[in-house]
């Protein structure tokens, strides 16, 4: 792991992979999201707008992931001090939010006409709005620290204490009675038909590409901004 | 209760957050290698 402590390294190996994730997840999002609306099968209680699920599922799937990232790079900060974790867990932050923010109004969107309301304040919703609330707390914490590259401990003791609520957005409906379906996939098993379930995989793998690409651009950005931050030192000094 | 606006708005929110982060991050990105470059030039 700390072969990539060297931020060269680093960057010599986010260079190509930033491409490398990007377009497949491009061409695997918009895909899977055609493949989506136009070949799947209208479902029998839902009707068409089972087909919100293939952009709402994986927005929940990267917000919740992405909190998950920022959890383990905030420990790798503090544990192992590794210097490019905190920028990691930094630029997680915001495509994390917002897809957390796409799921909750898609969400909202598809409850509509299933439910016959936008919002309800049960488990599962009222959870997944707490973590968006904890991104842009996450977010404001990371901004008001001055040093760019050394992101606070303050921040990344938050991002730990913070995963508290991923297990419980998991668990929601079925710890408490919620209007949010259960859980259709688990580790034993999918309840989902084989024409919804295989797009939605693909979708899922697409915009995962995507969030990686996002990820490793932003990483990149502090990079540079650390750069320009340490030649403008040296130029003042000088 | 017609489907089809549901369906286009929720495609239409994430067309427009992804659009949004997928700009951001790479204006963001060039613009800072581009100045970092530039600096390192510098005499």
């Amino acid at each position: 792991m700390h072969r990539f402590a060297n931020p060269a390294r680093f960057l010599r190996l986010a260079k190509p992979l930033t491409p490398a994730l990007f377009w497949p997840g491009l061409v695997l999002a918009l895909g899977a999201c055609l493949w989506g609306l136009f070949a799947t099968p209208t479902e029998r209680l839902m009707g068409d707008t089972v087909k919100i699920m293939f952009v709402h599922v994986p927005s929940a799937w990267l917000g919740m992931g992405g909190w998950t990232g920022i959890a383990i790079a905030s420990i790798v900060q503090l544990v192992w001090r590794h210097p490019l974790a905190g920028i990691a867990a930094r630029a997680i932050a915001v495509p994390g939010a917002t897809f957390a923010a796409i799921c909750l109004l898609t969400g909202s969107i598809w409850g509509r006409p299933t439910w016959g309301t936008w919002w309800v304040w049960d488990g599962r919703l009222t959870s997944m709005l707490v973590l968006f609330f904890l991104y842009l707390g996450y977010i404001a914490l990371t901004n008001a620290s001055s040093e760019k590259g050394d992101t606070s401990r303050v921040a990344a003791v938050f991002g730990i204490i913070g995963a508290v609520n991923i297990p419980i957005i998991n668990r929601s409906v079925i710890w408490w009675e919620s209007q949010h379906q259960k859980a259709s996939i688990t580790l034993g098993g999918s309840s989902i038909n084989e024409a919804y379930l295989v797009p939605l995989f693909v979708a899922v793998a697409g915009f995962s590409l995507l969030f990686g690409a996002l990820v490793l651009m932003r990483m990149r950005a502090a990079l540079a901004e650390m750069r320009i931050e340490a030649r403008m030192r040296r130029m003042a000094e000088s | 209760m017609p489907h089809l606006p549901f369906i286009i708005a929720a495609f239409a929110v994430t067309g427009v957050g992804v659009i949004w982060l997928v700009v951001s991050s790479y204006v963001g990105m060039r613009r800072s290698e581009a100045l970092a470059d530039d600096l390192r030039q510098q005499p």
